[in-house]
């Protein structure tokens, strides 16, 4: 219990099974210190935020690039064309191939767009790209991305920044229980609890972002969901009980029936 | 279809007297509902929600932080031209106005954004007076063009357009739309535009459906806060920008709250706005429609910017000139309006930093519709 097992994305082995993003933080500084407090390794950056030809970008400049994956993210893009043409920019400019896919048309709920997610990622995996799509809890759509070739598929507890918890959680449940890559529950976690919940049910890693972000304490709640994650993650490998409707007794009262006499 | 249908089916007098006889309990109730209605916007509007304010503010911070987070984004305007053919009777660039006026030429402009460029902005707002003859749409393709390079994001605030006209204006860059209808009183309207294209009330009424159907990714509307009774202007403005939230859903829908301020003809509001009312209102704008962007520009003194912030304000100019080559060169050149806030965008950016909140200069990338940039 004491060695985890990693997270394998991609080949690539992953101690935190907490992904961060970099919005709506009161300042770089304070982002700097919640990723750290967050124990995460994979961090994305929305590509509209950061100028790629700056080498002296504020916000690509927090982000120490030898020490986390830099994970640029196509949010923003209204259909699959913006979304490759954004993946190929972040590349030329000396990013891996690396991409989180998000294609989300509507910007007041910032919904993925199933048709041009699969699209785009079609084309990006023809490309080299490394893709983690951004999808609805669609089980169906999931599997056509993993036959398509992404590397995870990331589906939304809640709409993003609502805090709302795993409201897809049957869905998700059917994703996991299917997927062939890891699954990244993307969207909408709002408390740790609900990271843990995502976790115990067999969730490979979760995203989070808002929550830390716009906590009270954005530090103390990055680690409060690092502690959720794992408490999450060492709950499901141990295995957990099965929930009954009735009252089961810890010591049955019949036990002394099996138990040999002294 | 386009907002004229719904505006019609909405009596002016009918809405106000709504507005009045909220009560105290309407408020309360509006404020607790998980899910608000028109009426509970209007509840949030009326004189019985100033007893509220508080609450009201609470509630609105609490929102945008979590829709928006600790943000805010930053723009500057950068007027092209300040030659008009209208008469609007509040506007400096009124054509009878006796004031001196210039048209940039292209080269003139890259020196204005330079300076914007240097002072940090990659967001900017284009602006002309409506005169097509000295502002012709190919001489804002030719600007559009030749400032993309410099802006990750280029808008327009100018005199309304054919729908086609908005298509080639965002084949060439320009991604977001700002036309603010003024009065929705029709009545009022024409008072204080006697003369001029800008007369017709539904051609700039449906701007924005134009731009929405062209494919602008933001959209921004207002009106002119001094010319009617606010609380209506409020209720009309909600009710538009919920509109096109529903009709063009993929464009991000903003609303801003432009005050009248001094200019060249000395026209004094019939209808003063107090802070106090600008409070109320941009708390219910935020509180009926939690996603739209809500811009505040220096017309409002520092003090009360200040104060504005974090009750739901998403994006914020700074810095900024009114008049035709403000920031580079042509000093007597005149201004649409006084700014009130004078402080540089750096102070600025200090200032919002100090309310624990980030200033974004960038939130966009052209490379999302630059198709020849790889």
């Amino acid at each position: 219990m004491d060695q985890l097992p990693p997270l394998m994305i991609a080949g690539r082995a992953f101690h935190s099974r907490l992904l961060v993003g970099t919005g709506k933080f009161s300042s770089n500084h304070m982002m700097q210190r919640a990723i750290e407090a967050s124990g995460a390794e994979i961090v994305t950056v929305a590509l509209r935020r950061v100028d790629l030809n700056d080498p002296r970008d504020n916000l690509m400049e927090a982000i120490d690039r030898d020490r986390y994956l830099f994970l640029p993210n196509t949010s923003g893009a209204r259909d699959a064309e913006e979304a490759v043409r954004l993946a190929r920019i972040a590349r030329a400019s000396g990013c891996e191939p690396w991409i989180k896919l998000e294609v989300t048309p509507d910007p007041h709920y910032l919904l993925p767009d199933p048709v041009e997610t699969l699209k785009a990622a079609e084309v990006l995996v023809k490309e080299g790209f490394k893709v983690l799509p951004y999808i609805n809890a669609d089980p169906v759509l999931a599997k056509r991305l993993e036959e398509a070739g992404t590397v995870t598929v990331m589906p939304l507890g809640a709409p993003i920044g609502t805090n709302r918890g795993l409201k897809t959680r049957d869905s998700i449940q059917i994703i996991i229980q299917q997927a062939r890559v890891p699954v990244v529950v993307d969207a909408g976690l709002g408390a740790p609890s609900h990271a843990a919940e995502a976790m115990e049910m067999g969730a490979d890693a979760v995203l989070v972002n808002t929550a830390i972000a716009v906590a009270g304490d954005p530090v103390g709640m990055a680690d409060a969901f690092r502690l959720g994650v794992e408490a999450g993650f060492k709950a499901y490998i141990a295995g957990l009980g099965p929930q009954t409707w009735q009252a089961k007794a810890s010591s049955p009262l019949t036990g002394f029936l099996r138990s040999a006499a002294p | 279809m386009s907002f004229w249908e719904t505006i019609t089916q909405y009596r002016w007098d009918r809405i106000k007297s709504v507005i009045r006889g909220k009560t105290a309990e309407d408020v309360r109730r509006a404020l607790q509902s998980p899910i608000r209605k028109f009426d509970d916007y209007l509840a949030l509007l009326a004189p019985a929600a100033a007893d509220f304010m508080e609450e009201m503010a609470q509630a609105s911070h609490r929102l945008t932080v979590q829709r928006f987070g600790r943000i805010i984004h930053m723009f500057a305007p950068l007027y092209l031209s300040s030659e008009c053919t209208n008469t609007c009777v509040y506007c400096g660039f009124n054509r009878l106005n006796r004031i001196a006026r210039a048209t940039l030429s292209v080269d003139e402009v890259v020196d204005e954004a330079m300076v914007l460029h240097r002072q940090g902005f990659r967001h900017v707002l284009l602006l002309t007076g409506e005169s097509p003859h000295h502002a012709p749409v190919d001489y804002l393709i030719r600007v559009a063009r030749k400032l993309q390079p410099m802006f990750a994001s280029i808008s327009i605030e100018i005199y309304p357009l054919a729908t086609d006209d908005y298509c080639q204006l965002i084949q060439n860059g320009v991604e977001g739309l700002t036309v603010y209808q003024e009065t929705y009183h029709l009545k009022q309207y024409a008072r204080i535009h006697p003369a001029g294209p800008k007369r017709n009330f539904r051609r700039r009424l449906e701007t924005p459906d134009r731009g929405g159907k062209a494919g602008f990714r933001r959209l921004n509307i207002g009106a002119l806060l001094g010319l009617c009774d606010w609380r209506v202007e409020g209720a009309f403005t909600g009710l538009h920008a919920a509109y096109l939230v529903r009709r063009y859903w993929r464009s991000r829908v903003s609303v801003s709250f432009p005050r009248l301020r001094p200019a060249a003809g000395g026209f004094q509001p019939q209808y003063p706005v107090t802070d106090a009312d600008m409070v109320q209102l941009m708390c219910a704008l935020r509180l009926w429609l939690p996603d739209a962007g809500l811009v505040l520009s220096t017309r409002e003194p520092a003090r009360l910017r200040d104060n504005l912030l974090p009750l739901g304000v998403t994006q914020m100019s700074a810095g900024s000139k009114t008049a035709p080559g403000g920031y580079a060169a042509k000093e007597n050149v005149e201004g649409q309006f006084e700014i009130c806030d004078l402080r540089s965008p750096r102070e600025v950016a200090d200032m919002i930093a100090g309310h624990g909140y980030e200033p974004v200069w960038k939130d966009w990338d052209a490379g999302f519709l630059n198709a020849g940039r790889l």
